[in-house]
């Protein structure tokens, strides 16, 4: 059951990636992308958790810790850029 | 593995699925960009949250031990997914809506997207990238 359940989540949040990718390229505006790219993050770190269960392994969970900080700073300076012109000020 | 808890792990799972497919579905469906933000920070992180959840069941279910990477990245997630809200929409704000259409604040310091904060020195460079928009 949970191998279907985890196939059924697999699709979801693949799908849910190519959404992401097709608002980055027609995204009228930076901020359209600049969200885009943190919706990406989230189900890029969803997908690492869903196959760190499929594997048995908990390898993953410091693999998508690193990649929610890293999605995080690079979301919050990329606004900043936009924003201030500078990332540090 | 009881089949109560592998039920209960396989909702969790395609829950989670589901509310990740319906949060990146807003991002293309909606039409305006303060509209797209709801999707991804509410929907995409409730998501997030039924899978880190449902993963730190089954790893008590298998290994009979309790992991708190899951809580961390869960807690990580929702501290910071408002704060990324926040900035995307300041981004928005500055790059769209000029600074005498926004509505009055009703305090002594405008919007804080225009204005530097109070107390901040004179030296700053404003930051009206397109104030006269």
């Amino acid at each position: 059951m949970i191998t279907v359940a985890m196939l059924t989540a697999f699709g979801c949040f693949g799908l849910g990636l190519l959404f992401c990718l097709w608002r980055i390229a027609i995204g009228p505006d930076a901020s359209d992308r600049i969200l885009a790219l943190d919706t990406m993050v989230i189900n890029v770190i969803a997908l690492l958790v869903l196959y760190g269960i499929w594997n048995g392994t908990a390898v993953y969970f410091e693999a998508s810790m690193l990649v929610a900080m890293v999605g995080f700073v690079s979301t919050v300076a990329y606004c900043r850029f936009v924003l201030r012109g500078d990332i540090i000020e | 593995m009881p089949a109560l808890t592998e039920a209960l792990i396989s909702l969790l799972i395609v829950l989670g699925g589901v509310f990740g497919l319906v949060g990146s579905f807003g991002l293309i469906k909606l039409r305006d960009t303060m509209q797209r933000l709801h999707g991804p920070t509410k929907a995409t992180t409730l998501g997030i949250g039924c899978v880190l959840i449902a993963s730190m069941l089954y790893f008590i279910a298998v290994k009979g031990s309790v992991s708190f990477h899951e809580l961390l990245i869960t807690l990580f997630l929702f501290l910071t997914a408002p704060i990324t809200a926040n900035s995307i929409a300041k981004t928005y704000i500055i790059r769209n809506v000029g600074k005498k259409e926004l509505p009055a604040t009703g305090r002594r310091h405008g919007w804080s997207v225009y204005e530097d904060p109070p107390g901040a020195p004179e030296s700053q460079p404003s930051p009206d990238v397109r104030a006269e928009a």
